[in-house]
């Protein structure tokens, strides 16, 4: 069991086989935080580095606990007072955390595919924790997890995601994962957010919310970024919150047991009504805490190589 | 070649004899708690509890029973270069604090295995007593460690498996 590669750069290059080898490793991880003591040594006397070029509390977070729950040593880089704004190179900063003797670099980019540049200059294991509009493969992956956690299985399952799809680096990471793993998945948001070949992906498109929802056994919410208004992608909030916030009145006309997940962080009352957003069949918090059991499984299961830390 | 240490009889009589000396040291049901390690020595726990259950006439269910996985306490993660161990469950449904535990496993021979459940252990809590049973001891010991019920004693460096009914069709330890 093990990943053949060292770093997780998207979903798109995992196979059903190492999805699978994921999800299996993450129910006896989380198992872990139910005892008073949550932490173990598996990955003792390891450096885990979290780069991040964009804000982000969540992930960052949820990739700290992870790896300090395996207790590893774990160095926060913020590039705001760091090199960066010197001038340094992308390649020469992870060069450099290398030199430092960093096992593991996190890195969230807004650039797609700076993920990769850093992966294939170094040794140590380079984790994407999203990069532009491309992959966050973690929130794919804890997305993933927290579906075959509460449905008990993935395949045939339809999946729903709603909002912003363009833009959305989680979509992207979903979409691969879910069809992967053989669920059929649909997307749902004004036209000017969603693009046209995502149906090269075996992905469906339905304009209309009202009659997405109704099939779903899943509704994943992504957020929508007010700044994409400016851009006029959609009219106004308002229209936005009539044609596509999940509403109580649109979550009845869903399944009983549909799964209401959304990444975070939530604009109440835009993409999700507080009433869905707090209903039982919410799953929001969950997430969070899969996340971090989901993180863990990735850290420990990256193939090492030899050894990014004792040459 | 294959050479049989415990054929299918000898291996049964073998768990039945620790389990007459595991309930003889301990009387008192509700004081201890079986616990075998993943994955044969989970079932070796099951078999012993079933054969304690017969000898104090006590249902199998309320003898206390729970799994160990030490993979993440391993202290050679990093030998494993293609292919990291699967985690297995850890489940340990009681509170162990003042319990006497009987930790189970098929084979000892450097003791890392054990010292690496103790470890898993502390995390839970401090129980009163920690006591081994193995079913083999193949000798070349790493660690102090020794343990207190033992089916045969094998003094080996070749590699010992266990087969057992549940999983392997029948009951036999070999060296292979």
């Amino acid at each position: 069991m093990s990943l053949n590669c060292k770093d997780l750069l998207g979903l798109e290059y995992l196979d059903k086989k190492d999805l699978q080898t994921i999800l299996n490793a993450v129910k006896p991880l989380k198992s872990l935080f139910t005892r008073s003591v949550k932490k173990v040594p598996t990955l003792i006397g390891k450096t885990v580095v979290t780069l991040f070029y964009e804000p982000s509390t969540r992930t960052r977070n949820s990739f700290e606990i992870a790896a300090k729950r395996l207790s590893a040593d774990v160095v926060n880089i913020v590039t705001n007072t760091s090199s960066v704004v010197k001038g340094e190179s992308l390649i020469d900063t992870g060069k450099t955390l290398e030199a430092m003797k960093a096992d593991y670099i996190i890195i969230r980019h807004s650039l797609a595919g700076a993920p990769n540049i850093l992966a294939r200059n170094l040794n140590a294991s380079v984790i994407n924790a999203g990069d532009g509009f491309h992959e966050h493969p973690t929130q794919g992956l804890l997305d993933l997890y927290t579906i075959y956690d509460k449905k008990k299985k993935i395949e045939g399952l339809k999946v729903l995601l709603v909002g912003d799809i363009v833009h959305s680096r989680v979509a992207k990471s979903n979409i691969w994962a879910l069809t992967k793993m053989g669920a059929e998945v649909a997307v749902s948001g004004p036209p000017t957010l969603i693009p046209e070949n995502i149906k090269d992906l075996g992905v469906k498109i339905y304009y209309d919310l009202d009659e997405a929802v109704k099939k779903a056994d899943v509704v994943n919410i992504l957020r929508i970024q007010l700044e994409r208004q400016q851009e006029n992608l959609f009219p106004s909030v308002h229209e936005y919150v009539e044609l596509y916030q999940l509403t109580k009145e649109r979550l009845n006309k869903a399944k009983p047991g549909v799964l209401i997940m959304h990444p975070g962080p939530m604009n109440r009352g835009i993409e999700i009504s507080s009433e869905v957003a707090d209903s039982p069949n919410a799953v929001i918090n969950e997430e969070v805490t899969n996340g971090i059991a989901v993180r863990m499984a990735v850290l420990y299961l990256l193939k090492k190589r030899k050894n990014a830390s004792s040459n | 070649m294959e050479e049989i240490i415990l054929d299918s009889n000898a291996f049964q009589d073998a768990l039945r004899m620790i389990s007459i000396k595991i309930f003889a040291d301990n009387q008192n049901i509700s004081d201890f708690a079986i616990v075998g390690i993943q994955s044969k020595g989970v079932f070796l726990a099951k078999r012993i509890i079933s054969e304690i259950a017969k000898l104090s006439s006590v249902k199998e269910f309320e003898i206390l029973f729970g799994t160990l996985d030490i993979t993440l306490h391993r202290d050679d993660l990093d030998d494993f270069e293609s292919g990291m161990p699967i985690i297995k469950d850890t489940v340990i449904p009681f509170d162990l604090n003042r319990k006497n535990i009987i930790l189970i496993d098929d084979v000892l021979f450097t003791g890392r295995t054990v010292k690496a459940a103790l470890d898993v252990f502390t995390d839970f809590g401090r129980p009163k007593s920690i006591q081994l049973a193995v079913l083999v001891d193949r000798g070349f010991r790493e660690l102090p460690i020794e343990a207190k019920y033992v089916g045969v004693k094998y003094k080996t460096k070749k590699f010992i498996k266990v087969d057992c009914k549940e999983v392997n069709g029948e009951d036999k330890v070999f060296v292979s």
